[in-house]
């Protein structure tokens, strides 16, 4: 019993596709996950972004939206029929073909991302070898769609947004991979579903999952700030900041093909926590041996929206980073602690079995942490502010 | 620590998330329109007249002297002044508006129209949901809708209500007060020169009515 | 050869001539992108994962940014005034296909020197990062410090401008 509601999915879709001819069945599987995908993630995009503005209400002390439908649930399908019946208006010196394609790039390459994602115990879309490889791709992919709105919208406010998107994106992009590469390192493949089988085991009813060993939990939350700053949330939203530049690259963009933006940066999110629970959370596994009866894809997702709330407590916590704030972070700190981070695994790994490795790897992660931390903080004068004025 | 800074901010919002569901401290929105918070007795919106007793026209305060319609500054009131005169809470005949116009739309709450005003008939209301789709009618509000009870003043204004009331019965008291002693000198001379004249028999019956006619008005008006 | 390779063909053809014909010199950069992207996919399409992924990544995700915000850091974005296609095209057109002649016969040379294989040889990534680490560490190294020597170059060119400007 437990192990068919576990694979629910898979006989559903082995019960459909049974319908046809041996010759289309492949194909047709492959079709009716992409149609589940496109279905289960907008949906979980809708619900988020109510759950979104309820819990930034809660966290600033108001409540959030709660006059359409009970608790305000059906507020996304108010905003959606907003954002369809509104006028698109494109500038007329915009570049009209460009500026139409940058929101389908965006949503198209995030789309992609979703393929590779173990979702459950045998739910992958496709299961590839160089699976990472090719989410990292599609992430690349997005850097360029926003590159492509903030130039075809003739603003200045527009393309100072998409360069500092762009900046920001690809300095942080080199931290994701980087912190995936210490996953990589240990379970020996890059193919995701082989990933969580490696964490997939349990001893003394404990999981395997890396974020609890020291390499994978620094790696965990590397790559947690890595994310959010992929993924232009707070606080690393500065492109997108209402009070600092309109609303960034997509200032240009109205009705339809703003809801597109939106959906693309908040499946974005999805993608980026789904590979970040794969790759430290132990994917589809379940926390203790005992629970594991509770159906894999429950797990995946409950991480998976786990991550979202996680991402939701930052927006409301933390102000805006300035851009050479920003930019400092990554560069001085973040970056050299990953790959400090990934000599530390490396030596995790050559240790062998034992308490030594932990004993080793979680002193040298620590010391330098505390170490870079003093070190920058050292660095801040805080005292009475000094004005210049022009002569 | 490097980092302790956010987690201390994490706890606290934290704390706010977990705290709007249980304490009221944590939750300060107000659900309007279902839910309302009561005006602060200072709260000022538009003006409105006051009348003493139950009928609205014969108990207004408002005299139609103009003074408020004058100082003004957005010139938003429009007085018509009666030909003839109704006797007001001491008995005294005054004018009174036939009428008496305030377009809320130009109004600025200033309260000058209340300062000026020598005889407290024009007080501020608290009132401010009086937004209409009319937009050249409903937005004019002529004398009818204008004049509240006083009552309604207390209601909304106590201390200010009370302090008008004490001076008003102060005024009156002092009027009264006044005539009393008035028609005590007239019935003294009055019984002088009946004593003097045998045939002021009917003189001292004659006089009696004298101060009865103004009583019967002021015990309506101060009736409060 | 099947129909999807001359599909992708088409598509990284037509993603060149674009390249070379359009008038707008970021539109110029959009499809190099698409050809770019059209030799990714037919990495893909001859089962070299590795390649096909590592090629959207370095060139999509990188080179085809470094390309656009070249070109807007610099006064690229205006047309040209006399006209994009220089007068002396046909000398260029000469050259061009003497460098396509060579590179041809050489692809066909090798091609004929080995034998049509019947089953693909399967490179994972494994075999490459053995490779890479094995019989290839020399060649990575020195690519490093070239990367290394060019990242250093460029600090010290952005930095002494900004010393200039007092």
């Amino acid at each position: 019993m437990a192990v068919s509601l576990d694979q629910i999915f898979i006989l559903l879709r082995d019960w459909f596709v049974g319908f046809l001819p041996a010759a289309l069945r492949p194909a047709a599987g492959v079709l009716l996950g992409v149609i589940a995908i496109v279905c289960v993630f907008p949906g979980l995009f809708a619900l988020t972004t109510v759950f979104e503005r309820k819990g930034l209400g809660r966290i600033q002390n108001r409540i959030g939206p709660n006059r359409v439908g009970p608790f305000g649930l059906f507020q996304p399908i108010a905003d959606g029929i907003k954002s369809l019946t509104k006028e698109d208006v494109v500038p007329l010196s915009a570049n009209a073909a460009v500026h139409f394609l940058a929101p389908l790039v965006l949503v198209v390459a995030v789309f992609m991302g979703f393929a590779v994602l173990p979702m459950g115990r045998n739910m992958v879309l496709v299961d590839m070898d160089a699976g990472l490889l090719f989410f990292f791709a599609m992430g690349a992919a997005t850097e360029l769609s926003v590159f492509m709105a903030g130039w075809s919208s003739r603003n200045k406010y527009s393309l100072l947004g998409a360069m500092r998107a762009v900046a920001q994106m690809i300095s942080y992009e080199i931290v994701l991979l980087l912190s995936a590469v210490s996953v990589v390192m240990i379970s020996g493949s890059l193919s995701l579903p082989k990933i969580v089988d490696a964490q997939n085991q349990y001893s003394h009813g404990l999981p395997h999952w890396y974020i609890f060993t020291p390499w994978g939990l620094a790696g965990f939350l590397m790559y947690a700030i890595a994310a959010t700053a992929e993924t232009n949330r707070s606080p690393f939203d500065l492109p997108e900041g209402e009070s600092e530049l309109v609303a960034g690259y997509h200032t240009e963009y109205s009705g339809f093909k703003f809801a597109l933006f939106f959906l693309g940066e908040y499946l974005a999110m999805f993608s980026i926590s789904g590979l970040g629970t794969t790759l430290f959370l132990g994917g589809w596994s379940a926390p203790f041996s005992f629970l594991t009866w509770v159906p894999s894809w429950i797990w995946f997702f409950g991480k998976m929206m786990l991550s979202i709330f996680v991402f939701i407590w930052m927006r409301g916590t933390l102000p805006r980073l300035r851009q050479d704030q920003l930019m400092n972070f990554a560069w001085k700190f973040v970056l050299p602690f990953t790959l400090l981070n990934l000599v530390v695994t490396a030596l995790w790994r050559f240790m062998g079995e034992g308490w030594a490795r932990w004993v080793v790897c979680t002193v040298i992660l620590a010391a330098a942490y505390i170490l870079t931390g003093w070190l920058e903080m050292r660095r801040k004068h805080i005292g009475p502010r000094s004005y210049r004025y022009a002569e | 620590m490097l980092g302790d800074g956010i987690l201390k901010g994490m706890a606290e919002t934290a704390r706010n998330f977990f705290g709007s569901f249980v304490s009221a401290e944590r939750l300060t929105t107000v659900e309007y329109p279902e839910e309302r918070i009561p005006t602060v007795e200072a709260a000022r919106v538009f003006p409105f007249l006051v009348y003493d007793g139950s009928d609205w026209e014969a108990g207004m305060r408002c005299v139609a002297c103009q003074i408020c319609e004058k100082e003004c500054p957005p010139k938003c009131i429009l007085i018509d002044k009666s030909k003839d005169k109704k006797p007001d809470y001491v008995g005294k005949p005054q004018f009174f508006p036939t009428r008496f116009d305030i377009d809320i739309s130009v109004c600025m709450s200033c309260q000058i129209c209340v300062e000026v005003c020598p005889f407290e008939a024009i007080k501020m209301d608290t009132e401010f949901e009086l937004a209409t789709d009319d937009r050249f009618g409903g937005l004019l509000q002529d004398r009818k809708q204008l004049a509240k009870s006083n009552e309604y003043y207390h209601s909304i204004h106590p201390t200010e209500a009370a302090e008008v009331d004490a001076r008003l019965a102060k005024e009156k008291a002092k009027v009264e007060a006044r005539a009393k002693a008035a028609a005590e000198a007239a019935a003294k001379a009055a019984a002088a020169a009946a004593a003097a004249k045998p045939v002021a028999a009917t003189a001292p019956p004659a006089a009696a009515p004298d101060p009865a006619p103004p009583t019967p008005k002021p015990a309506a008006g101060g009736g409060s | 050869m099947n129909a999807v390779f001359y599909i992708l063909a088409a598509l990284t053809l037509a993603g060149g001539l674009a390249t070379v014909l359009l008038k707008h010199l970021v539109h110029c950069a959009l499809a190099v992108t698409v050809a770019f992207a059209g030799l990714a996919l037919l990495f893909l399409q001859l089962d070299a994962q590795f390649a096909g992924f590592a090629q959207i990544l370095v060139y999509i995700g990188a080179v085809a940014i470094l390309i656009v915000f070249a070109i807007l850091l610099t006064r690229g974005s205006e047309l040209p005034k006399g006209g994009v296609f220089s007068s002396t095209w046909l000398v260029g057109l000469a050259i061009a296909a003497g460098v396509f002649a060579v590179l041809g016969w050489a692809v066909l040379q090798s091609v004929r020197a080995v034998p049509q294989q019947n089953a693909v040889p399967v490179v994972t990534v494994h075999d490459i990062g053995n490779a890479l680490m094995g019989r290839y560490v020399l060649p990575l190294e020195i690519v490093a410090l070239l990367l290394t020597a060019a990242t250093i170059g460029a600090v010290i060119v952005a930095m002494h401008e900004k010393e200039r400007q007092p």
